[in-house]
């Protein structure tokens, strides 16, 4: 854990000091149209002084409810029913409204997941940043200036002075949060929360602006609470943390032995909910959490996780477990937390499935070849170069991932491959016939070979039609069926999705995000289609909605052997999917290859950094960061469009002259002046420093 | 004092409440939204005015005292009195019984109008929208420069070419109204136009027309009926004033506008005459648009 623990090695001197933040027995409810629902059930811990402790849980288990009961931001309709917030030893809920702004302004500092929403666009950052320090400090204009660009160095901000003048919209998104996270720090607050700060960033901004806050815990004297719906963030931070579900703390300890041993079977099943190194969808399926996340306001006369528990008991149903001290801080609110290491265990190695049976019946030939792919947009004066020059095969029955950051043109790639938008240049083929015409223009029968599933379960489907209008709609336009034929199709479609055929008469407002998602998949599956292009199908669910909905595309991709094209920023995922596997950045494709050796030494640069970026729970990942963030596809860097952030720049060539593709073996490429051999020394050298721990 | 609300805001610069939304009360469905324009006091109170004038169009001459026609030589400008409680005109007609009669056509001739406004406002909208690009950018430019001439000027010289009648007038003012509702019905679809189920429809090889009509207008419904309700509100003063001018409906049919350009000279001497067609027009007028404000926040929530 030594490369990647600043968090940790500040010991925090906490037996001598009283907390800086104490929540006992936290009850919130909200009024809603069925009278009061609690949100939050007695919730308690402690912040002691310079600590960092972690909130982690998923949508709606409350966390974010209690980030805003601690600043008194609670919106109108909800209300603190018991418990206490003490700050410094005082009474936050019953202080006088004056006394709690100072405190604010003062001590206690927030910031929030969107970092757009959080500045004000009509002022220049450094003005804002400025205005607290006169605010608060009662420093003259000048001084406060002055101050704000000593804050703005501080948090490590590329060209401070410069930076300070400029209004947040002109901006990257990892700047605008340096530049929350300055304004919050400026007053040296005791307390510091931050609720969601990466979530929204990409990968390579959000390892960066996490290796900020590690960094700056040394600096500054704030404890940290930090509220995540991502265990790898938190790990990364946080020296304790809490478990969160459907408003109760179920579980609470030191951060590395709660994920390395959970003693409470939700923990354990979020565990294993997330892709883990190593593991494959053909020999590992993910293990989902059974059942759905409990209502707001829905009460249970027993355990609230009793419902989806594995290890459920009979006095599980009829009594609610407290709390229950283990050793040390270590709390589990489960009567038999003895047991959970065992459950824990046995998900880590359970049977493997032999890898070799869905392989084999594989027929290789290529489905689809994109050769060439280009896609401008916008006048000649200011083109904004989207995709230039992509060429990649898909072979029939393999899963084809393509990453990179957010702007890269991996979804603009897929929106011309299904016809949505035009090519401007090159040719896409699905089994030898030439489809690289917008949809409209393309025949039916190899309209219905061409499907997508989309990112948002929100605005995928149609809110004025039902799950079976819709899925008759697609069916009726993609095959011939009619009347029974149809109804039972539809009804089949269902089942292949694992969809209860009751839900086929709700509208999509009476689904949850997953079985929004199944609609949309059954919807891309219901004219047999070739290849299905995934645009990010998981990445707005929570992990044990994930888990499911990557099971079910593992499975139907085996079972009807499709091709998927998986466009992912979420590489554990694409690594546990995927056969093969592409890496985009700026509209180029800069790495083609077998999913196992793009996760490995030699690869690209621009991987390297992806790789080294993404967070992980339990192998420590060297620091090799790419600089700044991307540039514009209206203004690619001439030469190699990766050298202005490349940590391993050669020289003048990649500057000014387009790199090579450098083939090594098994049909791995990359595009990169440096030739294989020099590449793997290079990189062989950081990256068995730590030898990673791989299950 | 503009500090973002990272640290400092003070309870009534906090900004928009958090993003903390009850799931159940995210969803309301039409039918709930329809009850919530009756939990609307100013709204129930547009309902029960436009409720009447409706009673009066379809039934007045259940109750309307006089015939609007039948005229009083004994009464010629007589005032208010329980034989003629708006009194009488120069003509010795009822006024009460005229006002009451003369609903039947405002209430004919706007929502008539109107729909006709909307229909082609939303077909514009629609197509627009959908389309875009370079036909998006022409249509658009004509309508603005339809919308560029004051209403009333393009009414009356079309009315003064066509010559004034009940089928002129609707075609008039819901000609006039097809680029207002055009740039509404636009707006509203551009917002659903890049969402994904448009996409999807798409991918099943949809063409253009079912993709506007099942996939985008009824997700645009509420604007649209809003936008309906407003346009219903104008649509009676237009009514009226085209009819002030002498462009309305030709007489002898009993209408507010030609009664208060024919009875304004005698407001020094008998006010009353003319303060019951006003009065007329605004409480329609003021009831449509409380409806339209209950709708939109009905809609909105």
């Amino acid at each position: 854990m030594s490369s990647r623990s600043g968090a940790l090695q500040e010991p925090p001197a906490r037996q001598s000091t009283d907390p800086v933040l104490a929540v006992e027995g936290l009850t919130i409810t909200y009024r809603g149209p069925q009278g009061r629902q609690s949100a939050v059930r007695d919730v308690s811990f402690a912040l002691h002084p310079r600590e960092a402790y972690g909130l982690v849980g998923e949508s709606g288990c409350g966390k974010s409810t209690i980030a805003l009961a601690i600043m008194r931001y609670l919106p109108a309709n909800g209300r603190v029913a018991a418990g206490t917030i003490c700050f410094d030893g005082r009474d936050l809920l019953g202080m006088p409204a004056s006394e709690l702004q100072r405190l604010r302004g003062n001590r206690i500092a927030m910031v929030y997941q969107d970092p757009g929403a959080a500045l004000n666009p009509s002022m220049t950052v450094g003005d804002q940043v400025a205005e607290v320090f006169e605010a608060h400090k009662g420093c003259s204009r000048a001084q406060a200036r002055a101050a704000a660009v000593q804050m703005f160095e501080h948090v490590r901000m590329p060209g401070a002075a410069d930076v300070a003048r400029r209004f947040p919209h002109q901006l990257s998104g990892g700047m605008q949060q340096r530049a929350i996270i300055a304004m919050a720090l400026a007053t040296n607050p005791s307390l510091l929360i931050l609720d969601e700060p990466t979530t929204g960033l990409d990968a390579t901004v959000e390892a960066a602006v996490l290796d900020l806050i590690v960094a700056l815990r040394g600096e500054f004297n704030a404890a940290i609470l930090l509220i995540s719906h991502n265990m790898a963030v938190v790990s990364r931070l946080c020296e304790r943390v809490g478990v969160l579900y459907a408003g109760e703390m179920v579980e609470q300890g030191a951060t590395s032995e709660l994920f390395a041993s959970p003693r409470h079977p939700y923990t354990a099943g979020l565990l294993a909910c997330v892709p883990r190194p190593g593991t494959r969808k053909d020999a590992d399926p993910l293990i989902p959490i059974a059942g759905r996340m409990p209502r707001l306001g829905e009460e249970f006369a027993g355990c609230s996780f009793a419902p989806r528990c594995p290890l459920v008991r009979e006095a599980c149903r009829q009594e609610k477990p407290p709390l229950i001290a283990i050793e040390g801080e270590r709390l589990a609110r489960c009567f038999y937390w003895p047991e959970v290491a065992a459950l824990h265990e046995a998900h880590l190695t359970r049977d493997r499935r032999p890898i070799a049976t869905a392989t084999n019946n594989r027929d290789d030939g290529t489905i689809l070849s994109v050769q060439h792919a280009e896609r401008h947009f916008g006048r000649p004066s200011h083109l904004i170069r989207a995709v230039n020059d992509v060429s990649f095969d898909t072979p029939r029955g393999h899963i084809f991932g393509l990453v990179g950051e957010s702007g890269s043109g991996k979804s603009t790639i897929a929106r011309c491959v299904a016809g949505l938008l035009g090519l401007t240049g090159g040719t896409i083929t699905l089994d030898g016939r030439d489809i690289s015409r917008p949809v409209e223009q393309r025949e039916r029968a190899d309209i219905k070979r061409v499907q997508m599933v989309f990112q948002s379960p929100e605005a995928t489907l149609n809110p004025r039609q039902t799950v079976r209008q819709m899925l008759c709609r697609t069916v009726k336009a993609l095959t011939d069926r009619r009347g029974t034929a149809l109804r039972e199709r539809v009804e089949e479609l269902a089942r292949l999705v694992h969809l209860d055929a009751g839900l086929l008469d709700s509208y999509p407002s009476g689904l949850s995000g997953g079985q929004r998602q199944r609609v949309a998949i059954a919807r891309a599956f219901a004219g047999d289609p070739d290849v299905v292009l995934c645009d990010e199908p998981v990445s707005n669910l929570d992990v044990s909605v994930q888990a499911t909905i990557l099971n079910l595309l593992a499975d139907l991709q085996q079972r009807k052997s499709v091709s998927y094209v998986f466009i992912s920023h979420d590489l554990a995922v694409v690594r546990y999917l995927a056969d093969q596997v592409g890496v985009m950045y700026l509209g180029e494709l800069v790495e083609v290859g077998p999913v196992e050796r793009i996760f490995a030494p030699p690869f690209h640069p621009y991987t390297e950094t992806l790789f080294a970026a993404m967070p992980t729970l339990n192998a420590a990942l060297p620091t090799v960061r790419a600089a700044g963030s991307m540039p514009s596809a209206a203004a690619i860097p001439p030469g190699c469009p990766f050298h202005t952030r490349c940590p391993r720049v050669l020289g003048e060539e990649c500057a000014t002259q387009r790199p090579p593709w450098q083939q090594t073996d098994g049909g791995h490429m990359y595009r990169c002046w440096i030739p294989p051999d020099r590449l793997a020394t290079l990189q062989q050298g950081t990256w068995s420093a730590e030898p990673r721990k791989e299950a | 004092m503009s500090v973002p609300n990272l640290s400092i805001p003070p309870e009534s610069a906090v900004g928009p409440a958090p993003p903390v939304a009850l799931p159940a009360a995210r969803r309301v469905r039409r039918g709930v939204a329809l009850r919530g324009l009756l939990h609307t006091p100013s709204a129930v109170v547009g309902l029960a005015i436009t409720a009447f004038w409706m009673l009066c169009a379809i039934f007045w001459p259940l109750f309307a005292p006089y015939s609007p026609d039948a005229q009083d030589f004994n009464a010629l400008l007589a005032k208010p009195s329980l034989a003629h409680l708006f009194g009488t005109d120069q003509l010795g007609r009822d006024v009460l019984s005229r006002v009451l009669a003369g609903s039947r056509e405002v209430l004919t001739l706007a929502p008539a109008a109107t729909l006709l406004g909307l229909l082609g406002g939303t077909l514009v909208g629609l197509l627009t929208a959908y389309y875009g690009g370079w036909f998006d950018e022409i249509v658009m430019r004509v309508m603005d420069a339809i919308m560029a001439f004051p209403f009333i000027i393009l009414g009356l010289l079309i009315l003064a070419v066509m010559g004034p009648s009940t089928l002129n007038v609707i075609l008039v003012i819901g000609f006039g109204y097809v680029p207002l509702t055009g740039r509404v019905v636009r707006a509203a679809a551009l917002g659903v136009r890049d969402l994904d189920y448009i996409s999807a429809a798409r991918l099943r090889g949809a063409s253009g027309l079912s993709i506007m009509l099942t996939e985008i207008l009824p997700n645009i419904t509420g604007p649209v009926i809003v936008e309906g309700t407003v346009r219903v509100g104008y649509a009676v003063f237009a009514v009226a004033t085209l009819s002030f001018l002498g462009l309305g409906v030709p007489p002898p049919s009993p209408n507010w506008g030609a009664m208060i350009n024919d009875t304004h000279i005698y407001i020094q001497v008998s006010p009353w005459i003319v303060l019951a067609p006003t009065l007329a027009i605004a409480t329609l007028v003021v009831a449509i648009n409380l409806v339209a404000d209950g709708l939109r926040q009905a809609v909105r929530a």
